[in-house]
């Protein structure tokens, strides 16, 4: 045999298998893994269920005739049908409901933006929104004057043979 | 008698040695008020843990009247208040600890700061220290609303606001907290499995860090 034949055969083999030791060391970590992941991937799914269960979406409610609303706010009250975990009930709610120049209604509620106490119209014989508890002020469009942050906030309205139907609360959209 | 007791069990699991390691230490002259009136600042940190202890116990036996369930858990209240004996002062032992407790964790805070004791080596105290006072807030924060009183609903709604302002994951921190869309039933529920299990569970892991912590490193030297 020539050198050069000897010198090929003396290099040393490099080998990708792994050890017997990392072999064993994945098989571990990964049963255990899998067995941590099964203990708590079910509970941690269990705790975060109410962000991703589907919103019943919210319907429209029946409220008061057409003919009623003026252009003065009046309050109405109507129930809402709430499903609360396994506590279904029709909670009361009150609308300030207007109608404007445009013969436009318009709800709005009546939670205070400053701390949610309840407002009332023209309390104070200004024909402003009045809020008992810190003196915010809003306007009949429910702007914000004094006081609150965010003008008041707005049910969705249609009216539909004569009736006014409330939805959801949303952001005032009037100013 | 006693002693009887303690030496036959110590001859068969050598208990000695468990005990002394975590009881016989000698107190430091700059840290005992006998020495030094001024020292009673070293207190803050034991009267902290004082008042863990009795908030523990005493939560633990409210659980034998509290129902946490909308319905019920204002009635509850208010039955182990008024009818049931001692109740005004197990229930009140509570509420008092709640705030006697920060109160006391907020001295010790003030000690360790103007002591300079956060400094190398024991910054990583520092840090679980803090972690506690948050785990605290959170005890606070979620007991607060447990006896479902207009107090306990509207503090948690302006609880609940102050989450929600939080940029980005603000809205679903308040969901994840309240269980739902609005506060209600599943809350209640909620916040308690937080106040009576979840909070306490790392309050301790947190302690007993807190306490290894101190035992490696001693208490700081003297000013
Ligand atoms: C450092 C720890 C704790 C703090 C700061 C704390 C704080 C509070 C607060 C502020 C309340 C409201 C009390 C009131 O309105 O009068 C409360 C209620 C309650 N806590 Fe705790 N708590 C702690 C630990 C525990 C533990 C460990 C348990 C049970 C194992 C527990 C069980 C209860 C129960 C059942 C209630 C409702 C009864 C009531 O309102 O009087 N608490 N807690
Ligand atoms: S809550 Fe209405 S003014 Fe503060």
């Amino acid at each position: 045999m020539s050198n050069h034949d000897q010198e090929k055969n003396h290099r040393p083999v490099k080998r990708n298998e792994m050890s017997r030791r990392q072999f064993l060391s994945y098989t571990l970590g990964g049963a255990t893994a899998f067995m941590a992941a099964g203990v708590t991937l079910p509970m941690i799914r269990f705790a975060v269920d109410p962000i991703l269960k589907k919103k019943s979406e919210s319907t429209w409610v029946k409220v008061v005739e057409e003919a009623k609303v003026t252009n003065e706010p009046q309050e109405f009250k109507f129930n809402i049908h709430q499903i609360d975990g396994w506590y279904v009930s029709d909670p009361e709610q009150t609308a300030w409901i207007t109608k404007d120049e445009q013969g436009n209604y318009f709800a709005l509620s009546p939670v205070c933006k400053h701390l949610g106490c309840t407002i009332g119209w023209n309390t104070e014989k200004n024909n402003e929104y009045v809020c008992p508890c810190h003196g915010a002020h809003y306007t009949m469009d429910g702007k914000n004057l004094s006081v609150a942050p965010k003008p008041l906030d707005e049910y969705d309205l249609k009216v539909e043979s004569g009736w006014i139907y409330l939805g959801p609360i949303k952001a005032n959209t009037r100013v | 008698m006693l002693k009887n007791v303690y030496n036959w069990i110590d001859e068969r699991l050598d208990i000695t040695p468990l005990w002394r390691d975590v009881a016989d230490h000698e107190v430091p002259e700059h840290v005992n008020p006998a020495h030094h009136f001024s020292a009673f600042v070293y207190c803050f940190g034991g009267l902290t843990f004082f008042i863990t202890v009795i908030q523990i116990l005493s939560g633990m036996f409210l659980t034998m009247y509290f129902v946490p369930d909308i319905l019920n858990a204002y009635k509850s209240v208010d039955y182990l208040q008024h009818k049931v004996a001692f109740g005004g002062i197990v229930r009140g032992m509570h509420h008092w600890g709640a705030s006697l407790v920060l109160v006391m964790m907020f001295l010790h805070t003030l000690r360790v700061f103007f002591t300079g004791s956060y400094k190398a080596p024991r910054e990583m105290n520092w840090v679980v220290g803090m972690l506690i006072f948050f785990v605290m807030l959170g005890l606070g924060f979620t007991g607060y609303l447990l006896p479902w009183d207009n107090k306990a609903y509207f503090a948690t709604k302006v609880g609940m606001q102050i989450a929600e302002a939080v940029p980005i994951i603000g809205p679903y921190v308040k969901e994840l907290l309240q269980g739902g869309d609005i506060i209600g039933a599943e809350t209640l529920t909620r916040f308690f499995a937080i106040h009576v299990f979840f909070l306490p569970g790392a309050l301790l892991a947190l302690l007993g860090a807190h306490f290894i912590m101190i035992r490696r490193q001693g208490i700081s030297g003297p000013l």
